[in-house]
């Protein structure tokens, strides 16, 4: 019977090919641990039967916290008793996910004493993911890993783990120090981030220029992502090179200026700077050559979300422009108002970017105090159907007051 | 200090500096350029000029210790143990010896690890659980994601695209993944109602709640030999599985009914044009596990389109743009269905409102 477990004819096609194979990564592990084994064995079912193989979750974690632990159950458990239960834990990775080889090291000690030996580097959120532990586990591996220095992500109706690009680590383009933020924000909300106390999930992601590449606009309930308001910086000894070197500055860069704010006469490189949209190409293309203005800031976006459950959304902006030395105390100024708008009005399981399509824009601005700006649509309303508010409406004359004045 | 006894909770995540290369505590806020040296290569120089190296690999999502381990015993080998991961699950090795690259590549290379995933090259597959861990998948994501990359491994390691390409999957509408504003995204979707399992849902559920979790109302309270349930009114449903989400005692997943759905065109970069989302491609294939052929040959093609017709810098979607839709299904030769026009919410938004038509 043992042996007869070890057969998975159809994963097995996954060790092939040149792309590296998971396959081969839960086969090593389950080399020491005897879940990871039963887990490749559940998966091979599923392959056959083409459906998944685990019940709908249940409530687990440690002492203490409401999120960072995904409950999950086999339906199959007499099968394999290894995974009967099979509770993945979160674990908040370091801004920019930078590791030593030490520290990964002695994640790997732990998660071999006490789980499945099997990782996700990265879960979606960006958490480290901990695939699958008994219950019993639990509490002795977050022990050893708040011991170490880490502690749980977020689940559930909680600020999820934010995230932020590479930023000023290693990026020229970082127009905020997108890592500090995200640590900053992060260790600011502990309790937001492990006791759920939101209608759904909150996220947080920090992207230093308008590349974004941590995806916050199409992602993050709040997207913080990097510009400036100068002018580029531009060195024309260096465009010029790029041209002798045969870039193609006309049709390369100028020409796929979205705003056409860019001339080029053969020589001289023009940028018309008050059009100019902030939107990167030029820089991408001339990393040496062009550079972010130096009045660096951010711009505050909100309300991006995936389908679940009216529709996906991108984040539309909140705040055109916050200087960069200024991010931290605007944001949580900003989150401790729309936090309270969103714990009274929303309803269960509605993202606030949802709570704002339902009560609009406007009155969620007069909510978190906010006035509006043009920066904010990408056109003025087409529609007449407005809903002038009562204290705009020119009052009926008070009984006696007299006639109105005439000239 | 704290002793291995006392019970630590809230400490938030480690402070990343200490993790960082002494290069880049260094030079922190203060690079001035970069440069792709090779596919998966880049330097970038500090305004003191100092260069710190970075070599990027692709890796599988789903990694066991031992392979993490050995990325250590790599980065202890040629890098002082510095290393990162990126948003799309690559490895980087960060160097401040350019002559430890090469030998570093052959290691990789040695044990099986693509280096590349920079510029106008398809980066990693960012991808959800799928099988392996998630009871609402309509699919698994591991191994459509190992099935494609397969195929497309050399689009990885060369820089031989218009622009960059980004791939991602989600097993099902919940999207953990966000693959909605994606070059090519592969969603499993699911094809029928929920099954309502009257003997339990009672119990296991607050009725009220179920019936509000339906974005479509199609979900009314009904009795069921005597014990409250609810209905699902099949026709008003779009398989969203969100009831599921809210109450086990509504399962959709289906072996013949759930598959895979294609979008493409989506963007999250603000490069030249606005991002946006993808649009649908293709409805539904079957899932057909271990390798999902006809997804991985519509991935395939759809790529090669794109590279053989795309301009320089033009992503697909707005590549899409410039020849428009009726073209791009030609080009493909993906059948236009019922299925690509939308009849949700806002649906209008996306009918084509003019008399400009390419013929
Ligand atoms: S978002 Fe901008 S600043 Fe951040 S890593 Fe990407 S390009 Fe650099
Ligand atoms: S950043 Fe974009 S909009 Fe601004 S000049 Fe460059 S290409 Fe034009
Ligand atoms: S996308 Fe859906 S099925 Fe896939 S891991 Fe997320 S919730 Fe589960
Ligand atoms: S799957 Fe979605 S649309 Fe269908 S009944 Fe459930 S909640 Fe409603």
């Amino acid at each position: 019977m043992p042996d007869e477990k070890k057969k998975t004819p159809l994963l097995d096609e996954l060790e092939k090919g040149p792309w590296p194979s998971f396959v081969k990564d839960i086969k090593a592990a389950a080399e020491t641990q005897p879940m990871a084994e039963d887990l490749l064995g559940q998966l091979e079912l599923s392959y056959k039967d083409k459906i998944s193989h685990w019940k709908h979750g249940g409530i687990v974690g440690v002492m203490g916290y409401g999120g960072g632990v995904i409950g999950r159950y086999s339906d199959v458990p007499e099968q394999f008793p290894n995974v009967s239960h099979f509770h993945t834990m979160r674990v908040n990775m370091p801004s920019g996910w930078f590791y030593t080889s030490d520290v990964l090291r002695k994640i790997c000690d732990i998660w071999e004493k006490h789980g499945s030996g099997l990782f996700n580097f990265h879960g979606s959120t960006g958490d480290i993911i901990l695939l699958g532990t008994k219950t019993d586990e639990l509490e002795p591996t977050f022990s050893e890993l708040t011991h170490l220095g880490f502690d749980l992500g977020g689940s559930g109706s909680v600020m999820r783990t934010p995230s932020a690009c590479v930023g000023k680590a290693r990026c020229e383009w970082a127009c905020y120090d997108t890592m500090g933020m995200c640590n900053e924000i992060t260790h600011t909300y502990q309790d937001e981030l492990h006791r759920p106390p939101f209608p759904y999930k909150f996220k947080f992601k920090f992207s230093g220029c308008p590349n974004d590449c941590v995806a916050s606009i199409a992602r993050a309930d709040l997207s913080i992502i990097g510009t400036w308001k100068d002018d580029i910086q531009q060195d024309d000894a260096a465009v010029a090179q790029y041209a002798a070197d045969g870039v193609d500055i006309q049709k390369d860069v100028c020409d796929h200026c979205p705003t056409k704010c860019m001339s080029w006469d053969g020589k001289q490189l023009k940028i018309n700077n008050r059009e100019c949209v902030r939107c990167m190409h030029c820089i991408n293309v001339l990393p040496k050559a062009l550079r972010p203005g130096k009045e660096k800031g951010a711009t505050v976006l909100i309300g991006a979300k995936a389908p679940i459950l009216q529709g996906a959304q991108l984040s539309s902006v909140l705040i055109p422009f916050v200087p960069a030395d200024e991010i931290l105390d605007t944001l949580k100024e900003l989150v401790s108002r729309i936090w309270d708008f969103w714990g009274e009005y929303g309803n269960n399981r509605e993202r606030v970017g949802e709570l704002i399509q339902r009560m609009g824009m406007a009155t969620f601005l007069d909510a978190i105090g906010l006035d509006p700006v043009p920066e904010m649509v990408s056109a003025p309303r087409d529609n007449p159907y407005i809903f002038f508010r009562k204290e705009d409406e020119v009052p009926e004359p008070e009984e006696g007051a007299g006639e109105p004045k005439q000239k | 200090m704290a002793t291995q006894t006392e019970r630590l909770t809230d400490i938030g995540p480690p402070d990343f500096h200490q993790f960082l290369h002494p290069l880049i505590k260094k030079n922190y806020g203060q690079w001035k350029y970069h440069e792709t040296l090779a596919p998966g290569v880049l330097c970038h120089v500090a305004e003191s000029g100092d260069r710190i190296y970075t070599v990027r690999c692709g890796w599988p999502r789903l990694v066991s210790l031992h392979r993490v381990r050995f990325i250590a015993e790599l980065a202890d080998k040629y890098c002082g143990g510095y290393l990162r991961f990126t948003s799309r699950n690559n490895v980087e090795f960060l160097l401040d010896n350019p002559e430890n690259i090469e030998p570093l590549k052959k290691d990789l290379a040695a044990a099986g690890f693509p280096v590349g995933g920079t510029n106008n090259s398809i980066s990693n597959i960012v991808h959800t659980q799928g099988w392996v861990h998630c009871h609402s998948s309509a699919t698994d994501a591991s191994g459509i994601v190992k099935s494609v990359m397969d195929v497309l491994c050399d689009r990885f390691t060369h820089e031989n695209l218009p622009a960059k390409l980004r791939i991602a999957l989600a097993c099902c509408l919940n999207m953990c993944g966000a693959v909605h504003c994606s070059d090519i995204a592969i969603l499993g979707i699911h094809r029928r109602p929920p099954r309502v399992m009257h003997d339990t849902l009672n119990k296991v559920c607050e009725i009220p709640n179920v019936i509000a979790s339906c974005p479509t109302g199609a979900i009314r309270s009904a009795t069921y030999e005597g014990k409250p349930s609810v209905e699902v009114i099949e026709e008003q449903c779009m398989f969203c599985a969100n009831c599921y989400t809210v109450c086990p005692a509504m399962p959709l997943n289906d072996p013949e009914n759930d598959g895979l759905s294609i979008w493409v065109g989506g963007k999250v970069s603000n490069a030249r044009s606005e991002p946006r989302f993808s649009k649908l491609a293709i409805p539904f294939i079957p899932n057909n596990p271990p390798r999902w052929p006809e997804v991985v040959d519509a991935v395939v093609n759809i790529v090669d389109v794109y590279a053989r017709n795309a301009r320089k810098y033009e992503r697909v979607g707005e590549w899409i743009d410039r020849i428009g839709w009726p073209r791009f299904f030609e080009l493909t030769g993906i059948p236009f269905t019922r299925y690509h026009i939308d009849d949700f919410r806002y649906a209008g938004l996306t009918f084509a409102r003019s008399t400009h038509i390419r013929f």
